[in-house]
């Protein structure tokens, strides 16, 4: 998979750079608009993240090219500025989604890889993980073939973890996922150790090879459980 | 008290002091001309007898005061030659129409002395004058109608003119009244040709200017300001999550980051608080449309139920009619979410909340503290009632920027142990 990333602020790009690359994503850079507008003709990508301000130009006119070319597919928008206006711009210009700075790396990691999604569709939309599967479309979780019952939020929870496997999901990033714009308050997340640990027991009670790893109070990683 | 009565006040009293001293003046002068007048008359009357007496010597035995009103004693030429013309203010008894019974009225003397064919006369001429306390009484009388027109007149022409006149005034302060900085788009006018006023207009603009583009300023460097931050906190927040993720980290370390970082989305949520009221004073948003507040109501409770279930705070919603505003659907999210959020973490562990929806209001009711907060301070930004430092200060200032925003009232009141708030969607 090649993604490109256009963003002409340094740090953020090797960020992102660095978080793709631990998804095994090969990756490509540009940080303005010449550069992009030479890549994003030259090279076919699965996936454009897409800074909106550049140097010499802006990243609307970029999608707006690319839509014209018939290239316009699989972009998300980056961006600073959190504009209905863009937004709205963005995605009638063909953008797939589109992303406000600051972001968590877990969001944007789950955006591009449910945007590749959509447009490798095989029929299935179904996430697998050691021996459990997580079929997106029918919203059922499988340990084994065997289906465990799990609520809404849990299931939007353990997508989020699905999405992000083997990495670390802060819990601002998993409330701002799972509960949206609602929950915002930084010290009270101690309820989210309590879904957690829910989806812990119904997972061990399973028996499923993967399991909730919290990482320095700060957030949880799903990773392959070794000991089974 | 009005303009209009301050000069009334002070006018009426001055013009009693006035009066009273003009009337006193204009008597004394009244009177002394009254008396220069008679004496004229008692000396031409004098004359007068002189004249018949020595015609007619039978006047020369006339001693008492009767219809001819003078008397004509003999002395002789030593006590003449002493007496000089003297006029005197004295009694008589007399009897007027308005005299029962004679009694002594106030009368003016002629006192002289005459000589005729070597005999000296001493003359008495009496003319009736003036009752003095008559003339006080009727000058009094006189003043008090005076006096009162005066002051009706006053009354009159003061609400006629100073209303004119200061017309203008009371309109520009009606505009002031209402002028909201930020808000109002006119600058007040005054339509006069009044220097002072049009002065007062030039100063209270200038004054306006001043502060409107203060006031600008300040708006534009929040906004710039958050919107320059949003760079360096996504490359933090991002460099801290990739940080975590390194396996090298040593446990202290790693604790050390975690701190950092969820001090980092701290940060990063007051800032995207500060954009949001930036953007609601900037008025960024009016993409209204008719949003049902019940609605709105129950989508919130349902994704903050894992939220308030944590803390085992029972809920209840009464409603007793659809409230339905026209307001932007994301500002009305806001001012929902955030009144029961707020009742939510302000709450203690298996408290209660209370919601109520009627025609044209929503209040929250929770219980929490047992102690009514600053009901002025409340919506400040960065009002903080505890010392907890979990929320920003900014939830409730932003449910108030909304609330201003389109003119709904939003009110806090402690009763019975519950902090309750109410917004009254009728636009003011």
């Amino acid at each position: 998979m090649k993604i490109l990333i256009i963003e002409d602020e340094p740090e953020l790009l090797e960020n992102i750079k660095n978080s793709l690359e631990k998804e095994q994503f090969l990756v490509e850079t540009a940080s303005d608009y010449n550069t992009a507008i030479d890549k994003v003709f030259v090279y076919n990508y699965d996936c454009i993240l897409l800074d909106i301000m550049l140097p010499n130009g802006s990243g609307l006119d970029i999608l707006s090219q690319l839509k014209k070319a018939g290239k316009g597919k699989h972009v998300i928008i980056i961006s600073a500025k959190d504009s209905l206006e863009d937004k709205l711009t963005g995605l009638e210009l063909g953008a797939d989604d589109y992303l406000t700075k600051p972001f968590h790396l877990a969001e944007l990691n789950a955006r591009i890889k449910v945007v590749l999604r959509r447009n490798n569709l095989d029929g299935k939309n179904i996430l697998q993980f050691c021996n459990t599967q997580l079929d997106l479309d029918e919203r059922l979780l499988t340990v084994d073939d065997k289906n465990i019952p799990l609520n809404r939020k849990e299931f939007d929870i353990l997508t989020y973890f699905y999405l992000n496997k083997n990495r670390l999901i802060t819990k601002t990033a998993l409330a701002e996922h799972v509960w949206g714009d609602h929950i915002d308050q930084a010290d009270n997340f101690d309820f989210i150790y309590y879904q957690i640990k829910n989806i812990r027991k119904k997972l061990q009670e399973s028996n499923a090879q993967i399991k909730f790893e919290a990482v320095y109070g700060v957030g949880y990683k799903i990773v392959e459980n070794e000991a089974s | 008290m009005k303009l209009l009565n301050q000069s009334l006040k002070y006018l009426s009293g001055s013009i009693l002091i006035i009066i009273t001293l003009w009337a006193v003046v204009f008597y004394l002068n009244m009177l002394q001309e009254i008396k220069k007048s008679i004496d004229e008359g008692l000396e031409n009357y004098k004359r007068i007898i002189i004249q018949n007496a020595k015609k007619d010597p039978t006047i020369l035995t006339k001693t008492y005061f009767d219809e001819s009103f003078f008397t004509i004693h003999k002395i002789n030429k030593k006590e003449a030659f002493t007496i000089k013309d003297q006029y005197k203010d004295t009694l008589l008894y007399m009897q007027d129409f308005d005299d029962e019974v004679p009694e002594s009225e106030p009368v003016r003397m002629l006192t002289t002395a005459f000589k005729i064919d070597h005999n000296y006369y001493l003359l008495n001429v009496a003319n009736s004058m003036v009752e003095e306390d008559d003339l006080i009484k009727e000058l009094l009388y006189d003043i008090v109608v005076l006096y009162l027109f005066l002051v009706l007149s006053i009354i009159l022409i003061n609400n006629i003119m100073l209303k004119k006149l200061w017309h203008p005034f009371y309109s520009f302060l009606n505009q002031l009244k209402i002028y909201k900085l930020g808000n109002t788009q006119k600058l007040p006018k005054i339509t006069t040709e009044t220097k002072e006023f049009m002065d007062l207009q030039k100063a209270v603009n200038t004054l306006l200017e001043q502060n409107l583009a203060v006031f600008e300023q300040q708006k534009q460097f929040i906004g710039n300001a958050s919107h320059e931050l949003q760079t360096p906190l996504a490359i933090t927040t991002n460099k801290l999550e990739l940080l975590l993720e390194d396996e090298q980290l040593n446990k202290e370390q790693a604790n050390t980051v975690s701190d950092v970082f969820k001090t980092i989305q701290k940060l990063v949520q007051l800032n995207k608080s500060l954009l949001l009221l930036s953007k609601i004073d900037n008025k960024h948003f009016f993409n209204n449309k008719v949003v049902n507040i019940n609605k709105t109501t129950h989508d919130i409770l349902e994704h903050l139920q894992d939220f308030s279930s944590y803390k085992n705070i029972s809920i209840s919603c009464k409603e007793t009619a659809q409230l339905s505003i026209e307001i932007d659907i994301a500002l009305a999210n806001i001012v929902v979410s955030n009144l029961i959020k707020n009742a939510i973490i302000h709450n203690t562990n298996n408290g209660s909340i209370e919601i109520f929806i009627d025609t044209n209001s929503f209040t929250i009711k929770n219980t929490g503290i047992n102690k009514s907060l600053d009901a002025n301070q409340i919506f400040n930004r960065f009002h903080k009632s505890t010392n907890k430092t979990d929320g920003s200060g900014l939830g409730l200032a932003i449910v108030k920027a909304i609330s201003d925003l389109y003119g709904f009232s939003i009110v806090y009141s402690f009763k019975k142990n519950s902090h309750c708030f109410n917004i009254n969607f009728t636009i003011r």
